[in-house]
């Protein structure tokens, strides 16, 4: 198995920051506030890695520091330490050693991104199918008839019906509006998928339809994933393997049903032991 | 041809630490058995003395406290299951490695011929083919053919034991761990199951499997370990600063 993605002791830190901060903060201190400066350690020491067509589960409560660390990835934030390596047709890439340009390149061709809020990641004042050409439009895709089949084919794809594809994204349901984004995601096909708490606000029975929709997915074209979340539902479901983020550090990494059935973290096992 | 073991389990012990209560439960301790090509090695003992546990430690859903577990694979290189790499495991799941779970997880929306092609499709082969193969053994298993595109999720216990065992003997694992394969069976499906027991046996499948009944064991074992119940059942942890 080839490995795709490799990140090495990603830290960030939301304020000025202080030679102490880190040791002064993580899951023994039960903060991720530094009491000496006041800034908030979201996450630190971040380490793993990630093979091409699986699904990394990271789970965590809020302020766990798990969107964080996927939104360095996806250079919605600047990590104040550590590396991380993309590995993509025989080329690698220091994601943040990258320029500007090359990091936007790498954000709109090889990576996909699907927040938890769909405003996020769609453009409300244009049309879903716009949305979708929008991404294939910086992909120099410039054929309409091209992007016009295409976007067709995604949102088919996502069973979203085609005939509302000249539709604003406000006219649909928040389920709808969740498969629109995974479509533009999907746009250029990219080997590598973030998919920030996508499920997480929806009825139950959308949840599902959802979470089968991105199994297929992955199956189909084999998409390396990070699936983000505070549901352990989703994680039994999908991911393989598992990070348990507390307080900006990862506590627990192991095989998806080993965290489950046999947590070693007093953490994990709380966390577990209060699943419904 | 091959009589080295397909698995060897060296002084495998199993506690879990439970921090909550301050807590350590013993599960398994000093577990050695082995297991051949061909064969099928019985586990047996009461309630409590880790027989699941053992089980579960060799697919790694548990992380072994002590003890080595050693895997010969296909390729003929030897691996600790107790801690190699995650990778490792997952791909030694996909393609030699198959459990036979005491309880049927499935999701409720997946029809059940679809629940049994399953590892076959994780090993690459095509859908309609793997479909194909997982009728041919939910026919072998005695699952009324009308139950064949619904969800496992209604069925009887006896009836989701056996969509459990259509999908761990459809990929003819190398090595097959099955939990009580036989509990909720009635007489004629258990002669089915024995049977097609029977069968992967002669295919090399190498088989550690729980047993509660001495009469089978005597049936189908080649080899019995009894193990025996843990003992000091709870142990307090000591206070960390005293």
């Amino acid at each position: 198995m080839a490995k795709i993605l490799e990140v090495r002791h990603l830290s960030k830190v939301y304020g000025r920051g202080c030679p102490r901060c880190f040791e002064l903060t993580g899951p023994e201190y039960e903060t991720n506030i530094c009491p000496a400066c006041g800034s908030v350690v979201a996450a630190h020491d971040v380490s793993f890695d990630l093979h091409k067509g699986e699904i990394l589960g990271v789970m965590g409560e809020s302020g766990s520091g798990k969107s964080t660390a996927v939104k360095c990835l996806y250079f919605d934030e600047r990590p104040d330490s550590g590396t991380a390596s993309f590995f993509d047709d025989g080329k690698q890439y220091e994601l943040f050693k990258l320029n500007v340009a090359r990091q936007r390149y790498l954000a709109n061709h090889r990576f996909g991104m699907v927040y938890q809020n769909p405003h996020a990641g769609l453009n409300f004042d244009i049309s879903a199918g716009g949305n979708i050409a929008e991404r294939l439009l910086m992909s120099e895709v410039d054929n309409f008839a091209k992007i016009r089949a295409r976007a067709t084919h995604l949102l088919t794809r996502t069973e979203v019906l085609p005939e509302r594809m000249d539709e604003l994204p406000k006219n649909f349901s928040g389920g709808m509006q969740q498969r629109v984004q995974i479509a533009k995601a999907l746009a250029n096909n990219p080997p590598l998928l973030f998919l920030d708490e996508v499920t997480t606000g929806l009825d139950l029975s959308v949840q599902a339809a959802i979470l089968d929709l991105i199994m297929e997915i992955q199956q189909e074209m084999d998409t390396a994933m990070i699936v983000v979340t505070h549901d352990l539902g989703v994680i039994r479901l999908l991911a393989g393997r598992t990070l348990v983020m507390k307080y900006g550090r990862v506590i627990e990494a192991g095989l998806t049903d080993q965290i489950l059935e046999d947590p070693q973290h007093a953490y994990t096992q709380r966390l577990v032991a209060s699943a419904l | 041809m091959n009589d080295s073991p397909v698995l060897r389990v060296k002084d495998y012990c199993k506690r879990f630490e439970l921090h909550e209560q301050n807590k350590i439960i013993p599960s398994s301790s000093n577990v050695n058995l082995d297991v051949y090509h061909a064969c099928l090695t019985a586990l047996m003992g009461p309630t409590g003395a880790g027989k699941s546990t053992v089980l579960k430690g060799i697919y790694r859903t548990y992380l072994p406290t002590s003890g080595r577990l050693l895997y010969r694979t296909a390729a003929g290189h030897e691996i600790d299951l107790a801690c190699a790499d995650e990778y490792q495991i997952l791909e030694l799941r996909r393609t030699e490695i198959g459990f036979v779970t005491q309880f049927l997880h499935a999701l409720p929306r997946q029809a059940t011929e679809d629940v049994v092609a399953q590892p076959l499709l994780q090993k690459g082969m095509d859908r309609l083919q793997a479909q194909d193969m997982a009728r041919e053994m939910l026919a072998a298993m005695n699952l009324p053919e009308r139950l064949w595109a619904i969800s496992p999720a209604t069925f009887s216990g006896g009836e989701k034991q056996r969509v459990n065992l259509a999908r761990g003997l459809v990929s003819r694992p190398r090595l097959l761990l099955m939990d009580e394969p036989t509990a909720s069976l009635d007489p004629t499906t258990t002669e089915h199951v024995i049977r097609l027991i029977e069968q992967i046996k002669t295919e090399g499948v190498a088989m550690l499997a729980i047993f509660h009944q001495p009469e089978l064991v005597r049936r189908i074992a080649d080899e019995v370990v009894v193990l025996q119940q843990a003992v000091g059942i709870e142990t307090v942890l000591e206070e960390m600063n005293g």
